[in-house]
């Protein structure tokens, strides 16, 4: 690279990294005072573009910024004032979900409201152009953003640090208890707060539009950045992100800068590396800095929802229901065959990936948004063994070994995290083995994936699948429910309820999580093996961010309460999916609306609600006794 | 008099009765949600095939009826939706998918389950050549086949210094590589100075322009779409890349990745795409009138790909005589049919259709972009020879 390259790639880098920057303090903000894990910013993002690239040609392109940002603020205070503020004393994470059912609504009505083509932007009047710099034509646009970026930093370091409201904020951001026992009006703030992330996130949409065209793929494509520059930056810090911007937004421009490098005789492209690189640098920085750059520990909530109760062992009564359900399960091939067995076994499937998953959630307390990577290791693991030659039987037992070797490694370095840094590490690890299955060619097939892996010819009918996929996923199951209340799972809880108490009585905290985590590694790869021999196939889509997703929405919407919870959660879940895709065009605004619904009447999830029920007439009939 | 009436009417009902009795059923699935630009326009068109076809009385006096299935963008939720297809809705076949990844599971599974698969959109060589199956037809020109069309024009150039710019996954990896091997064939001693391999959707326009720039290409080679072109184009537009530089560029004359660039559309291009203003062949005439006239919009090439399709399902199963999976494919084999965009043969080796598509360069015309100087370049002369299909073909 000569030296004028040198320099237009460091600007192209800076250009870039403002406008991460912008997206990415939004979610900080909103972050660190309301603790709200935020999926749907990067659909205020979209929106942002859209409302822009639909108001320029009748106001202008720089009228048109403002005011779109400013309508996203405005939707903003309408999701706060009128969803999210029902659901701050709900348990820790739900506001996750309402937020995912969010991002399918938007979706669904800016495919509604704009059509499905691609909208390119105007150029920036006065700005349209480019300039000389070392012999190089760039574009002006770029020039002023490399400004703006550093200017709503300044503008934001101001508010923050020199107004009042500044000062209430940081305030909460430390203590937000503390600040309402202090006679701040933590709703007004909160409101406040949440508008003006997503004026940000309006605004980082709507100043793009010179550079990219409005699509129906960006609010996916956007907050999974966002969150990198955001953790890597240290949650809630401004400043943070502004340098975390930077750095990824350079190492990319110089990894496509540098290109194709020959090294030995191997032809390296560092080009093909962007897939994956701001999710290097995520690992790389939390294992070295378990906060983020400039990110302090964070201060535990004292009171979100009430503390969760000891696990009870199960009541005779609901032992019964469950060994009658079970037989019921079995029984399902003698009245039913053809694709209710199909729907089944992918239920049953998902079952076992989410109770994996509120494995370490749950009594593990460690939130993880890369679990899907355990289900497409188990996949792919059983895929690869079967199509180097070896029997459909061993690819069954050796595809989960492999997740669970994945889980092992990847756990030992996430268990020294804890909270969103946690949940970040294994998303992390999760898109860099996504990477890998993406890109290995050769011998994953790459995006294309592997196919032909089925069944051997003993379990090839529907029936015989059935019933493999009921004895794997209701082992599975019953196997991690038996964990949990074992010496182990009551070590595991104790963990998480205070680490200093049981360490204090002489449990090694971390080896315990350590443990958790590669087997709850273990049981979703039984998940993905059966699930890649159900189908017949196997593809990246296995272990990328929207099974993990999924996964998470399951846990939830069953809720983290009861220990069948991710059952029906995954059961409800998968049905809802199937019934409302097939009937109705516009099928992800309805499943977010039903999501929604679910969440403002059961907070505690559906079990959770069921189970709450039975306790209460418990409780009545053991008042009514003598 | 009043008698014969009520028998009449009895035995009409009747008839209707029997004729629905004997619907044949077809399922249908794709990513309507996931790529809604083109899969918009691809249902619109078949479903005008379909009410063509059943306003003409049907096949052999069955009238078609479609199932249609959104499979969720992945391929473990499209076998899913197959099954269902197959055996709660009792469809006879399947048709449709978008995504190479998406096509090959859908196939697999329809080699499994013994069932014909008409594949509508997925490029993938895979899916007719090392993944093919007896089962799996397809209908669109492949990768390699577009990139074999577009090489000619490239070789003419004698351009010694090539830059590839291509979205990092199968299609853009796979036309790559076919155009490397097409053009160092066609054209001994091109050079190929820099590649870039963006992720899909994923772009960062302004590096990868500048990279290019540095890299000192005579022409490029490009094979991006959709959001990823749209801002190559702009940054490069803006920097100057593609100043004294032949730019070759797959897909790129598609209404569904053309229209959107409008006044930023690059001139001079050479594309495949589909000129559906400017083909006045009498078949497309009444294709275009017909689809005008029920849609009130113009097609994409995603209309004439989903009205293809219904009509090679309806076909097959006229020739077969009905939809009994041995009889349809071997009148799917060789199957001989019209097309708005002419006439195409389903080679009985391979199952991949002739359908051609066509060569030209991009042009502003009125603030929008349209292809001029285009030709028709038929499927058949771009096919690999016979041995070298039967090579890679493993069944």
């Amino acid at each position: 690279m000569s030296f004028s390259s040198l320099l237009i790639q460091f600007l192209n880098g800076l250009a870039s990294a403002s406008s991460l920057f912008l997206v990415a303090a939004g979610l900080s903000l909103i972050f660190g005072v309301t603790r709200i894990v935020n999926f749907a910013h990067g659909s205020l993002f979209m929106l942002g573009m859209y409302l822009a690239v639909a108001l320029a040609p009748h106001l202008g392109f720089w009228l048109s910024v403002p005011l779109a940002a400013l309508a996203v603020a405005v939707l903003g205070v309408l999701v706060e004032a009128g969803l999210l503020r029902r659901l701050y004393s709900a348990p820790e994470l739900l506001q996750l979900l309402a937020t995912f059912a969010l991002v399918l609504i938007i979706k669904d009505f800016t495919l509604w409201a704009w059509g499905p083509e691609d909208i390119l932007g105007p150029r920036a009047p006065g700005l349209a152009g480019a300039v000389s710099i070392a012999g190089q034509r760039f574009p002006e646009y770029d020039l002023f953003l490399i400004a703006f970026g550093p200017a709503v930093l300044g503008v934001l370091w101001f508010l923050l640090t020199r107004t009042r409201w500044g000062t209430l904020v940081r305030a909460a951001t430390e203590d937000r208890e503390m600040a309402g026992a202090l006679g701040v009006n933590q709703q007004w703030l909160f409101t406040g707060v949440f508008a003006l992330g997503s004026l940000l996130a309006g605004l980082g949409g709507s100043v793009q539009i010179p550079r990219e065209p409005a699509n129906l793929f960006m609010d996916l494509s956007v907050i999974s950045d966002a969150f990198v520059v955001v953790v890597v930056g240290g949650l809630g810090s401004i400043g943070g992100a502004f340098l975390a911007a930077l750095l990824i937004a350079e190492i990319k421009a110089f990894c496509i800068g540098i290109g194709d490098v020959t090294w030995l005789g191997h032809v390296f492209s560092f080009s093909k590396l962007t897939l994956v690189v701001e999710f290097i640098v995520m690992a790389v920085v939390l294992v070295i800095r378990p906060w983020g750059l400039l990110g302090r520990p964070q201060s535990l909530p004292r009171n979100s929802g009430a503390a969760e109760a000891p696990l009870a062992l199960p009541s005779p009564a609901a032992v019964r229901a469950l060994v009658a359900m079970l037989a019921g399960l079995a029984l399902v091939p003698a009245f039913f065959s053809g694709y209710a067995l199909v729907l089944l076994i992918d239920i049953m499937v998902f079952a076992l990936f989410s109770v994996s998953l509120y494995f370490i959630m749950g009594p593990g307390g460690m939130h993880s948004f890369g679990h899907a990577a355990y289900f497409g290791l188990g996949a792919y693991g059983a895929g690869l063994i079967v199509k180097s030659g070896a029997a459909m039987e061993i690819g069954l037992l050796g595809g989960p070994l492999l997740a669970g070797v994945g889980a092992l490694v990847f756990g030992w370095f996430c268990v020294r995290l804890s909270g969103v840094y946690l949940a970040m590490l294994t998303l992390a690890f999760a898109q860099i083995a996504w990477s890998i299955m993406f890109q290995w060619d050769a011998v994953t097939g790459g995006s294309n994936g592997l196919i032909g892996i089925w069944p051997a010819p003993w379990l090839a009918s529907k029936t015989a699948y059935y019933y493999l996929s009921l004895a794997g996923c209701a082992t599975g199951i019953l196997a991690l429910w038996r964990i949990l209340y074992a010496p182990f799972g009551y070590a595991l809880r104790a963990g998480r309820d205070s680490p200093l108490r049981a360490d204090a009585i002489g449990i090694d905290v971390r080896t315990r999580q350590w443990a958790a985590f590669a087997i709850a590694g273990l049981a979703a790869g039984v998940a993905g093996s059966l699930s890649a021999f159900s189908k017949g196939s196997i593809s990246p889509e296995s272990m990328a961010v929207p099974r993990s997703v999924d996964g998470l929405v399951m846990v939830l919407l069953g809720g983290m309460q009861n220990l069948t919870g991710p059952v029906w959660g995954a059961a409800i879940f998968t049905w809802l999916q199937d019934a409302i895709a097939r009937e109705i065009d516009y099928w992800r605004a309805v499943l977010g609306g039903v999501i929604l619904a679910l969440v403002l009447v059961f907070p505690q999830g559906v079990a959770g609600y069921v189970g709450g029920l039975f306790e209460s007439r418990r409780a009545k009939a053991g008042a009514a006794a003598p | 008099m009043k008698l014969k009436l009520a028998l009449g009417i009895a035995a009409a009902a009747f008839a209707t009765f029997g004729a629905q009795a004997q619907t044949i059923k077809i399922g249908e699935l794709n990513s309507y949600k996931m790529f809604p630009a083109f899969l918009d326009p691809y249902k619109k068109g078949w479903e005008l095939a379909l009410e063509e076809i059943n306003k003409a009385g049907g096949i052999n006096g069955r009238k078609l009826e479609v199932v249609s299935r959104d499979d969720n963008g992945n391929p473990g939720d499209a076998v899913r939706v197959a099954e269902e297809l197959l055996s709660r809705e009792n469809a006879s076949l399947l048709m449709g998918t978008f995504a190479s990844h998406i096509g090959l599971a859908v196939a697999n599974l329809a080699n499994q389950r013994k069932v014909v698969f008409v594949a509508a959109e997925p490029l993938t060589d895979k899916i007719v050549w090392e993944n093919g199956n007896r089962y799996t037809f397809r209908l669109r020109p492949s990768t390699y086949m577009q990139v074999a069309m577009l090489v000619p024009e490239a070789a003419k150039l004698k351009k010694q210094r090539w830059a590839i710019v291509y979205p990092n996954y199968e299609y853009g990896q796979s036309a790559t590589a076919s155009f490397k091997k097409l053009l160092s064939k066609a054209q001994p001693g091109a050079q190929f100075v820099a590649e870039q391999a963006p992720p899909l959707g994923k772009i960062e326009a302004g590096a990868v322009v500048q990279a290019l720039i540095d890299a000192k290409p005579d022409a490029i080679f490009s094979s991006l779409f959709g959001a990823d072109l749209q801002k190559f184009v702009r940054e490069g537009n803006t920097r100057g890349l593609f100043k004294n530089v032949a730019v070759f560029n797959l897909l790129a004359g598609e209404p569904e990745y053309l229209d959107p660039l409008k006044d930023e559309t690059p001139e001079g291009w050479w594309v495949t795409g589909y000129p559906w203003n400017e083909i006045k062949t009498p078949a497309h005439q009444k294709f275009l009138a017909a689809y005008q006239a029920k849609w009130k919009d113009y097609p994409r090439l995603g209309s004439v790909v989903g009205y293809s399709t219904m009509y090679t399902v309806a076909n097959g199963i006229r020739k077969a005589g009905g939809a009994d999976t041995e009889k349809l494919i071997a009148a799917l084999k060789g199957l001989e049919m019209d097309t708005p965009i002419g006439p195409i043969v389903y080679r009985a080796l391979d199952h991949q259709s002739t359908m051609g598509a066509y060569v030209g360069q991009l042009a502003k015309k009125n603030g929008v972009g349209v292809m001029v100087n285009w030709r028709f370049a038929d499927g058949a002369n771009f096919l690999p020879p016979f041995e070298e299909v039967r090579a890679i073909r493993k069944d």
